[in-house]
C-alpha cells in the first residue's frame, strides 16, 4: 500500500478531515453554481418566448379576423331605363342597387334619399364593376331580374367582424343603428355570407380596404428578393473566399476586412440613401422597381453574407486543406473541391438568414420609392411594386380600420414568408451536412 | 515478417531509455542497411527555413538515397517536419515562409521557377500525423489524386489504380466490399493507410510521412511498418518519428536534427550502435528530447 492509498483508508475511518471538508464545500458551491445558472438560462428562454408569445398573439388576435370576409348577393332589376346598354360602366348601380334593396326591405325613404345614401355605404364600388360586367358580357340581361354578388364595404365588414359595435355613442361610429338593422336583416335572410378572404392572396393593392389584396406585395418582395439573392450570394461567397484562401496578408486587406465588419453595422436607411442616390439619381434605373430594391437590399446583405461564409470556411480544417494541397490540387481545387463544400452549410445557414434579414427591412424601401400606392400585381423587375413591409408600413397609417386588421394579416403573411426560408435554410443545411 | 508485427507493441511501448539496449542486441536493427542503397533522390543544400523572423531551420545539409526508408528524428520543435515539408514544398502554402538553399530532386532544383509546386506534389506524396481522408468515399478517395491529375482516361482504369493502390497499402481486404462508404468512418489506422493508398495512387517517387503512427495503436503501427518496408522498394521514402525503436525497425539511414540543426546522419545501424556526436547518444538513449 502506498503512502497516499493509507492516507486515504485513514481519513475514511477517522471521519471528517479538514481537507475533505474543504473540497466538500467547494463542491457544494460548485454544484450551486451550475443549478443557479441552469435557472438563468431557463428564465432567459422563458422571457423570449413570452415575448414571442405576446407578439404572436396580438398580431394573431388583431389580423385573423381579415383572412376572412362578406359577400353580399342581391337580386338586381337591371332597369333598361337607368341603364344604357351600349355603356354600362356609366350606370350607377351601387344606387339602383341600393334603392332596390331599400324598398325590399321595406324602408321609406325621405326626399333626399339619405336611406339609399346609407344603404350605398354598405355595398362595395365592386357591386358597380360586376353588374357593369355581366351586362357588357350579356346585353340580353336587361330588364331582368338577375342576382349580382359583391364585397360589403369596409365598414360594414368592421360592424360584421364585431370591430364597431352598437354599445358605442352612434354619432361616433361609421355605422349608424338603421344601418346595423339593415345588415342583421340581409345576414339574417341570408343574402350576406361569409367566406375565406381569397381576395386578400389574389388581388393587389388597392385605395379601398374591402379589395386590397396582397399578391402585388408577395410577388413584389419575391422578385426584389431573387434579385437580392442572385447578387449578393455569389458576390459575398466569391469575395469571402478571396478574402479568406487567395488574398495576401496584408495591411490593405486588413482595411478591407475592417471596413466589411464596419458595413454590416450601418444602419440600413444609409443603404437607401445609398441606392437612391447611385441607382436612381446616377445610373437611372426605374423608381421603386424590384430591380432597385433588390440592389440595395444586396448591397445590404452582402457584409453579413462575407462574414459568415468567412467564418464557416475558417472552421474548415486545416488538416483538408493540406490533404488535397498535399495531393498536388491547385489551390482553387482545393478551395472548390474541399473546403467550399465543407463549409456549405454554414454559408446557406448565412445566406439566408441575411435574406430573411433583407425581406423584412423597410427604411430602404421608402427612400427608393417604395412607399407609394401601387395597384395590381408585378410581373417585371423594372416596374414599381409594393413589398410587404412597405405595404405594411402605407397600410398601417391608412386611415380605414378596416386596413389595420389587413396590416396584421400582412405581418402574419410576411412571417409566414420567413419561416419558409428559414425551414428552407434548415432542410438545406442538413441535406449539405448528410455528406458527412 | 510476422514476428515484426508482433514485436512493434513492445517496442513502442517501451520507453527510450531501454530502448539503446535492445536495440543492439535485436537481430531485426537496421536488417536491411546491409542492402545497397539506391542513388540520391534528393540532395538538400544549406537548406534555411524561416517563419517570418524566426529561423526554423539552419542551413541543412542532407542526402537521402532512393528506395530506401530515411528517418528524421530529434526532440520536439527541433525542425523535423519543417524540413520534410521543403521537399513538397508545402511550406510555400504557410504565409510568411521563406526556404533558402537548393533541394535538389534527380539534379533539378525543387525551388526553381519553372518547377510547379502543385506538380511537384505529384511526383511527392505526403501522409500526416493525423490521418486526414477526405470527407468522401473510400473510392474516391483514392480516385481524387489520378483525377485531377488525368492518369486515369477511362472508369476501369480508375478501377484499377483504386484497386491495386489499396493492395499495396494492404487495405484492399478490408475495404474491398464497401468501397463506395465514408472514408472517414474508417478506424484511425484504417484512415492512415487509406490515406497512404491515396498518396500512392499518383505513382509519386518520394513519400514524405510525418510520424505516420503517432494516433496509432500499436498493432495498427506494425501493419504500417510493414507496409513502409514494402513501399520501400518503389519508393525513395522519408520518415519522422518520435519512437526510436520505429526509427530502427523501418530505416535504413537516419538523420538527427536538433535545434534547427542537422547533428548526424548515417547508417541507422551506425547511428543506433555508434553514434559519433554526444547529443545523437544521449537523443537516442533518452537522455534528453
Ligand atoms: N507555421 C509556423 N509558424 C511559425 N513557426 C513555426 C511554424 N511551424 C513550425 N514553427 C516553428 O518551427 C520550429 C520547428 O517546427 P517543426 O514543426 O518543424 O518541429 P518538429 O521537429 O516537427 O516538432 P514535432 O516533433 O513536435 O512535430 C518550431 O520552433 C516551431 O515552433
Ligand atoms: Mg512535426
Amino acid at each position: 500500500m502506498t503512502d497516499a492509498a493509507q492516507n486515504l483508508t485513514e481519513q475514511g475511518t477517522t471521519g471528517v478531515s479538514p481537507r475533505t471538508q474543504r473540497l466538500k464545500a467547494r463542491l457544494r458551491a460548485r454544484y450551486a453554481r451550475e443549478t443557479r445558472f441552469r435557472w438563468y438560462g431557463r428564465a432567459a428562454i422563458g422571457v423570449a418566448l413570452a415575448f414571442l408569445v405576446i407578439l404572436l398573439g396580438s398580431i394573431i388576435t388583431q389580423g385573423y379576423t381579415a383572412f376572412y370576409a362578406h359577400t353580399v348577393t342581391l337580386p338586381v332589376y337591371m332597369d333598361p331605363a337607368r341603364i344604357d346598354r351600349s355603356y354600362p360602366q356609366g350606370a350607377n348601380f351601387e344606387q339602383i342597387v341600393a334603392e332596390q334593396q331599400i324598398r325590399r326591405l321595406s324602408v321609406q325613404d325621405d326626399e333626399q334619399g339619405t336611406k339609399a345614401s346609407a344603404m350605398k355605404a354598405l355595398l362595395s364600388s365592386e357591386l358597380k364593376f360586376q353588374a357593369a360586367k355581366m351586362i357588357a358580357r350579356q346585353p340580353g340581361l336587361l330588364g331582368q331580374t338577375v342576382p349580382v354578388a359583391a364585397p360589403l364595404s369596409d365598414d360594414a365588414e368592421m360592424y360584421l367582424k364585431g370591430k364597431i359595435t352598437r354599445d358605442q355613442p352612434e354619432d361616433q361610429r361609421r355605422v349608424s343603428n338603421a344601418q346595423m338593422d339593415w345588415l342583421d336583416r340581409m345576414k339574417a335572410s341570408g343574402a350576406v355570407r361569409a367566406h375565406f378572404n381569397a381576395a386578400l392572396f389574389t388581388k393587389g393593392d388597392s385605395t379601398q380596404p374591402e379589395l386590397a389584396g396582397l399578391l402585388g406585395a408577395v410577388v413584389g418582395s419575391a422578385l426584389m428578393l431573387m434579385v437580392t439573392a442572385l447578387i449578393a450570394i455569389p458576390v459575398g461567397v466569391g469575395a469571402a473566399v478571396w478574402l479568406e484562401e487567395y488574398s495576401p496578408r496584408n495591411r490593405i486587406t486588413a482595411i478591407i476586412e475592417v471596413n466589411i465588419n464596419n458595413l454590416a453595422a450601418v444602419p440600413s436607411i444609409v443603404y437607401g440613401l445609398l441606392g437612391l442616390a447611385l441607382f436612381i439619381n446616377f445610373m437611372h434605373l426605374p423608381r421603386a422597381s424590384p430591380l432597385v430594391g433588390g440592389l440595395v437590399l444586396a448591397l445590404m446583405a452582402l457584409p453579413t453574407i462575407i462574414i459568415a461564409t468567412r467564418s464557416s470556411l475558417k472552421a474548415v480544417p486545416p488538416s483538408i486543406r493540406e490533404a488535397a494541397l498535399a495531393m498536388g490540387a491547385s489551390r482553387t481545387q482545393t478551395v472548390f473541391g474541399h473546403v467550399l463544400p465543407l463549409a456549405m452549410p454554414g454559408v446557406m445557414t448565412g445566406a439566408i438568414i441575411s435574406m430573411a434579414h433583407a425581406l423584412g427591412e423597410t427604411a430602404p424601401l421608402l427612400l427608393i420609392g417604395m412607399i407609394s400606392f401601387v395597384p395590381g400585381v408585378p410581373h417585371a423587375i423594372d416596374e414599381p411594386v409594393g413589398a410587404l413591409p412597405s405595404l405594411i408600413y402605407i397600410w398601417e397609417n391608412a386611415s380605414e380600420r378596416a386596413f389595420h386588421e389587413r396590416t396584421a394579416a400582412a405581418i402574419l403573411v410576411l412571417l409566414a414568408f420567413m419561416i419558409v426560408m428559414n425551414a428552407a435554410a434548415v432542410l438545406l443545411r442538413r441535406r449539405f451536412e448528410r455528406r458527412w | 515478417m510476422k514476428s515484426r508485427i508482433f514485436r512493434a507493441p513492445e517496442g513502442s511501448s517501451t520507453g527510450g531509455a531501454s530502448e539503446a539496449a535492445t536495440l543492439s542486441t535485436a537481430p531485426a536493427v537496421g536488417a536491411h542497411a546491409s542492402a545497397p542503397l539506391g542513388p540520391i533522390k534528393i540532395a538538400a543544400r544549406d537548406v534555411s527555413v524561416f517563419y517570418g523572423e524566426k529561423q526554423a531551420l539552419f542551413d541543412v545539409s542532407l542526402e537521402i538515397p532512393d528506395k530506401t526508408v530515411t528517418a528524421l528524428i530529434g526532440p520536439s520543435g527541433c525542425g523535423k517536419s519543417t524540413f520534410l515539408r521543403t521537399m513538397n514544398r508545402m511550406n510555400d502554402t504557410i504565409p510568411g515562409t521563406r526556404v533558402t538553399g537548393r533541394i535538389e530532386m534527380d539534379g533539378e532544383d525543387i525551388n526553381d521557377r519553372k518547377i510547379d509546386p502543385v506538380l511537384l506534389r505529384a511526383q511527392v506524396g505526403m501522409v500526416f500525423q493525423k490521418p486526414n481522408p477526405f470527407p468522401k468515399s473510400i473510392y474516391e478517395n483514392v480516385a481524387y489524386g489520378p483525377k485531377i491529375h488525368g492518369l486515369a482516361s477511362t472508369k476501369g482504369e480508375m478501377d484499377e489504380i483504386v484497386q491495386k493502390s489499396l493492395k499495396r497499402a494492404g487495405l484492399w481486404d478490408e475495404v474491398a466490399d464497401r468501397l463506395h462508404s465514408p472514408g472517414t468512418g474508417l478506424s484511425g489506422g484504417q484512415q492512415q493507410r487509406l490515406v497512404i493508398a491515396r498518396a500512392i495512387a499518383v505513382e509519386p517517387e518520394v513519400i514524405l510521412m510525418d510520424e505516420p503512427c503517432s494516433a496509432l495503436d500499436p498493432i495498427a503501427t506494425a501493419k504500417i511498418e510493414e507496409l513502409i518496408d514494402e513501399l520501400r522498394e518503389r519508393y525513395c521514402i522519408v520518415i519522422v518519428t518520435h519512437s526510436m525503436a520505429q526509427a530502427a525497425r523501418v530505416s535504413q539511414r537516419t538523420a538527427f536534427f536538433h535545434m534547427g540543426k542537422l547533428v548526424e546522419t548515417g547508417d541507422t545501424e551506425e547511428i543506433f550502435t555508434n553514434p559519433r556526436e554526444r547529443r545523437t547518444l544521449d537523443y537516442i538513449t533518452g537522455r534528453f528530447g
